[in-house]
């Protein structure tokens, strides 16, 4: 059998109740080819310091739950593995741009209020009953949207842009790419709504197209092209308000 | 009691932690280039509007060393912010469909590049159409 191998992982603590602000510390994990990050931070739990806290659930990229900061780039600790890192120390921290509530997890309520705000589900055009039959959507139309509809909600995006970090009011690379896939839906008629808290203070105009978004996302779902083809929607509805009959008066 | 106390972490010197964000800043850096050289233009015109001995003033100035060094140094910047801006390309245009698929990033990068390259090629030939 060969050696153990071992690796240094350097976690950001911050326990809420007893630390001032987050402090490092450096834990030696024996480690094989096969683990993934996460799986050596539940080492760390297990063995080392059961107060260690972190969020978890599918091991498979599929929940969005274990986003951090691994040597600060934001990823899925589960879809990540030590091997790639080793010999070299591993540096973990909570999801940069939110509030840290303790170790690894952050304050995500900001995050969950602006989900609910862009209205994520379809707003029907016009109401229609079980008699009338399903929705028909044409391939090309699924096409418009589908891409959109990978988001897992790992808020890594959000790790990613200075812009959110700056402005933690800016609805953000994730929440807005789920409002363009309602509004890009045919069977969808939101976007009336949608558009509005786009084109509002805290929308599509804070991105100042850093694109770190779209890199960082592990579900290639590009937030950072839906945000920055709503500037272009967004711009489109302010000047052509001036050609209607009503000026834009709803 | 809640025992919550949200750490919030500064966001001081952001720009430096990642090359991605050093990048970005240094693309938007080299806009002020780009400023440069159309004031540089624009000063060219107004001299151009006061007769034709300030127009060759101006463009005696513009031979002088110090000058073609300035350029050869607004010429550097610009080239990198043209580089990055159409690396963003992808990023901040609508899907392009072509025979119903959607055209490849990569792709939007070479056309920015093509008409670029077209364009400079254009002007050249004018301007030495014209000389």
């Amino acid at each position: 059998m060969s050696e153990q191998k071992i690796i240094e992982i350097e976690v950001l603590r911050y326990l809420p109740e007893s630390d001032e602000k987050p402090r490092s510390e450096i834990y030696k994990v024996p480690f094989t080819d096969d683990m993934s990050v996460l799986q050596g931070v539940q080492y760390v739990k297990d063995n080392f310091d059961g107060s260690l806290t972190f969020r978890w659930s599918c091991r498979m990229a599929i929940c969005g739950s274990c986003g951090m900061m691994i040597n600060g780039i934001p990823k899925l600790a589960c879809e990540t593995f030590i091997r790639d890192y080793y010999p070299k120390r591993i540096t973990v921290e909570a999801l940069a741009n939110f509030p840290i509530e303790k170790d690894m997890v952050v304050d995500l309520s900001g995050f969950i209020e602006k989900l609910e705000a862009i209205q994520p589900y379809i707003i029907p055009k016009e109401p229609r009953t079980v008699e009338e039959g399903e929705h028909i959507q044409t391939p090309a139309q699924f096409a418009e949207y589908i891409q959109f509809t990978s988001c897992i909600n790992c808020t890594l995006c959000y790790a990613a842009c200075p812009q959110v970090g700056l402005n933690p009011d800016f609805i953000g690379p994730g929440a807005l790419a789920l409002l363009h896939r309602y509004n890009m839906d045919s069977r969808d008629g939101g976007q009336t709504q949608r558009m509005e808290l786009a084109a509002s203070e805290e929308g599509v105009y804070n991105c100042s197209a850093v694109g770190y978004c779209s890199e960082v996302c592990p579900k290639k779902v590009d937030p950072g092209n839906a945000v920055n083809i709503n500037k272009i929607n967004a711009a489109k509805d302010y000047f052509l308000r001036f050609l209607s009959p009503k000026g834009g008066a709803k | 009691m809640s025992k919550r106390r949200p750490y919030v972490r500064p966001m001081d010197g952001w720009w430096k932690k990642n090359p991605y964000y050093v990048e970005y800043m240094v693309h938007e850096g080299t806009a002020l280039f780009v400023a440069a050289y159309a004031i540089v233009l624009t000063f060219g015109l107004v001299r151009l509007s006061q007769g034709e001995a300030a127009w060759n003033g101006w463009l005696e100035a513009m031979k002088s060393p110090l000058s073609i060094i300035f350029h050869l140094v607004l010429l550097a910047a610009i080239v990198y912010h043209a580089f990055t801006w159409f690396k963003l390309f992808p990023l901040t245009t609508p899907p392009v469909v072509l025979n119903g698929k959607k055209v490849e990033p990569e792709l939007i990068v070479r056309g920015g590049w093509a008409a670029a390259i077209g364009a400079t090629v254009v002007s050249f030939v004018i301007v030495w159409g014209l000389a």
